[in-house]
């Protein structure tokens, strides 16, 4: 690596599909899970991956993790290419590569204290141990929230914000270059996951890690990340600064989440024009021809039958601001799915 | 307000467990009133579930539950279990979180909601498919004349609810009790969900009481609120009055905690925290619950608990120093 480089974490045109039926003579069925996902976490960035269930955002970051292995694509860290390491050849890699999970009580070994959970990370790369390991360890419980005293507790003995501060912990002690937290707050209760974003938030600040945060909280999204890309059913379809997504979203499904989401207001939300799109995701077993949403795109009728024929390409739309959808195009911004609902209804 | 459909008093909920009592409700009192949406906020271990499931007796038998629930001149805590079965599923009926968990996945939808319609009104089997039909068609399930013979696993999530709202409508129940009806669900079809609710109440008049810890959907839906903390009330007012100007800190501090749209553009101001957590629940209240995790407590709120009072119109706070920010 002669030049460094400005991104984290790039993510190339990934595919991950799972195999499902058949036996060993092939056959069966195959589920798209991910289908040629492309885009880059910029060096102490906080990216915010959206979608709802099934949208493959949560296999994106196993293939990230290499938990799973990617059909194709290639993962990039910092420059190095990850896809078709060994176990062994990641094991150095590990270190700038670290995950928070959603579920804080399955995701810490029950049989280990707190402390032992925090350090371990550090034991196994060798990096210290005795002494330097309980400072180290110490050091990181003060920094994540904890007493001190928590390092002889286990698992169980902690509430549900207290555990995700240990996996917080675990997941930054190497001081990693790049953080991947899959829905990290939506099991907590909403006075809890406050403290968590906020921590997460300041940890960045004052760490510098990169960060690719995952989850279906448009509002968690608003809150915390520089840049959102939008996943729908395998697929990329809209990435931008936050700013603008917000103020401007382009693809009908972004629209779409963007105006069902609820607000904790209630004059804001009963006037707010909300557009309920019709049917259900299709199975991933097989996935819509052409757009994936155009099944349920309330734009349908404008843009068939290009849409259900031929598979809109992520372009830029204006600048940093990339949108999948036939309907937009440089300078020609999409509809407004809600006013075109009052024209069709 | 008219006499209300459902009075509840005084309701208390023990759990007598082996490692001692646990007071999950305390003395809680709401009333509901025809074609009203109640909505009950809280954080997990609250009680808002519990309450509502004392209501019908749905509670394991640890449960000791005191106080009463007048529903419709009757008092259902004090009714014997066999006249409380036909009142629950016909007058009162119930849409639970998990739409998976509560439908039998051995039996076709059809099978499920036609059951609810040959028991509680005795219809026949064919007059019993022609009206879950109709169901399936109110709650906008396409093609309902297909779906009623397909299982629960060949449904997706959100139209999974709509069979179990279905259901609970079969019998035009007085009372909707929806205890978390859309966390399961995405946002997208939550809205459905949403929408679908709002349309039962236009249409049917039917009164609900939307148990939930999304402030969000309350906002949505509710036209009047009850916060619960630690089993008991800590505020209750008409739904614009709460989120508007609430006086408990509790409350306050809840609003806080969520982020919300932001006009300004860069780093969006911090989420208020709620230091500390839930008290035990293992022994009944000296102080005020919220005292170890309030800005306001003094020497008052860690001596007495305290009692529920008016500040406005409909609007009571069980707060010493009750206010807005």
């Amino acid at each position: 690596m002669s030049e460094p480089s400005p991104f984290a974490l790039e993510v190339r045109n990934l595919v991950k599909h799972y195999r499902v039926g058949g036996g060993i003579a092939g056959g069966g069925s195959v589920v798209h899970a991910v289908d040629d996902v492309s885009f880059e976490v910029r060096n102490g960035e906080l990216l915010g991956l959206v979608g709802e269930s099934g949208s493959g955002k949560s296999t994106v970051a196993n293939c990230v993790m290499r938990l799973t292995e990617p059909t194709s694509g290639e993962i990039l860290l910092r420059g190095t290419d990850i896809t078709h390491l060994s176990r062994r050849g990641l094991r150095p890699l590990r270190r700038e590569l670290h995950m928070v999970f959603q579920d804080p009580y399955s995701s810490l070994n029950p049989r280990m204290s707190c402390g032992a959970i925090v350090g371990e990370p550090l034991r196994l790369h060798g990096i210290a141990k005795g002494r330097e390991l309980r400072t180290r360890v110490e050091e990181f419980f003060d920094l994540v929230g904890l007493r001190s005293e928590l390092r002889y507790r286990y698992p169980h003995e902690l509430s549900g914000g207290q555990r995700q501060r240990v996996g917080l912990a675990r997941a930054l002690i190497l001081k990693p270059s790049v953080l991947i937290a899959d829905e990290p707050v939506s099991a907590l209760d909403v006075s809890v996951q406050a403290s968590i974003l906020n921590l997460l938030r300041d940890l960045q600040r004052e760490m510098g890690f990169s960060c690719l945060f995952i989850t279906h909280d448009l509002a968690t999204v608003e809150f915390l990340c520089d840049r959102v890309a939008v996943m729908y059913l395998g697929k990329l379809v809209e990435l931008a600064p936050r700013d603008e997504l917000f103020r401007s979203p382009q693809h009908p499904y972004t629209q779409a989440l963007l105006s069902a989401a609820v607000v904790p207001d209630p004059e804001e939300q009963r006037s707010r024009k909300r557009t309920v799109l019709e049917g259900d995701v299709p199975s991933p077993l097989a996935p819509p021809s052409g757009c994936r949403f155009h099944t349920r795109c309330p734009l349908e009728p404008r843009s068939a039958p290009q849409s259900s024929d031929e598979e809109p390409p992520l372009r830029e739309f204006a600048s940093g601001h990339f949108v999948a959808c036939h309907l937009v195009a440089p300078g020609r911004p999409a509809p407004r799915i809600a006013e075109e609902a009052v024209k069709i209804g | 307000m008219a006499e209300p459909l459902l009075d509840v008093r005084d309701l208390s909920v023990r759990f007598d467990t082996d490692d001692g009592p646990v007071h999950a409700v305390d003395k809680l009192s709401f009333s509901l009133g025809q074609g009203e949406v109640l909505g009950i906020v809280g954080e997990s271990g609250c009680g808002k579930s519990v309450t509502c499931m004392s209501l019908v007796r749905l509670l394991p038998e640890t449960a000791v539950i005191s106080g009463s629930a007048v529903f419709d001149g009757v008092d259902l805590l004090a009714l014997p279990m066999r006249k409380l079965r036909a009142i629950r599923g016909r007058d009162i009926s119930f849409v639970f979180q998990e739409p998976m968990t509560s439908l039998n996945p051995v039996f076709r939808i059809g099978r499920q909601i036609g059951e609810v319609l040959t028991r509680h009104l005795g219809l026949s089997r064919g007059d019993a498919r022609k009206r879950t039909i109709e169901l399936l068609d109110l709650v906008r399930i396409p093609s309902p004349e297909r779906r009623i013979d397909e299982y629960p696993h060949q449904l997706s999530g959100g139209m999974r609810q709509r069979v179990m709202i279905a259901m609970a409508l079969a019998c035009n129940p007085r009372v909707l009790v929806a205890d978390e009806p859309t966390t399961a669900l995405d946002v997208t079809i939550q809205a459905g969900v949403l929408d679908l609710m709002r349309d039962v109440r236009e249409r049917l008049g039917t009164s609900i009481v939307l148990i939930t810890h999304n402030l969000g959907v309350v906002a949505d839906i509710a036209d009047r609120v009850v916060v619960m903390y630690a089993g008991r009330k800590a505020e209750e007012a008409p739904v614009g009055d709460l989120y508007a100007a609430p006086q408990h800190p509790y409350t306050i501090g809840l609003l806080g905690a969520i982020p919300r749209p932001y006009d300004g553009a860069g780093e969006r101001p911090r989420l208020r925290e709620i230091p500390g957590r839930v008290p035990s629940l293992r022994e009944l209240p000296t102080m005020c619950a919220f005292a170890d995790r309030c800005p306001r407590a003094d020497e008052l709120s860690r001596s007495q608990v305290p009692e529920l009072r008016q500040v406005r119109p409909d609007h009571l706070v069980a707060c010493f120093h009750p206010g807005p920010e």
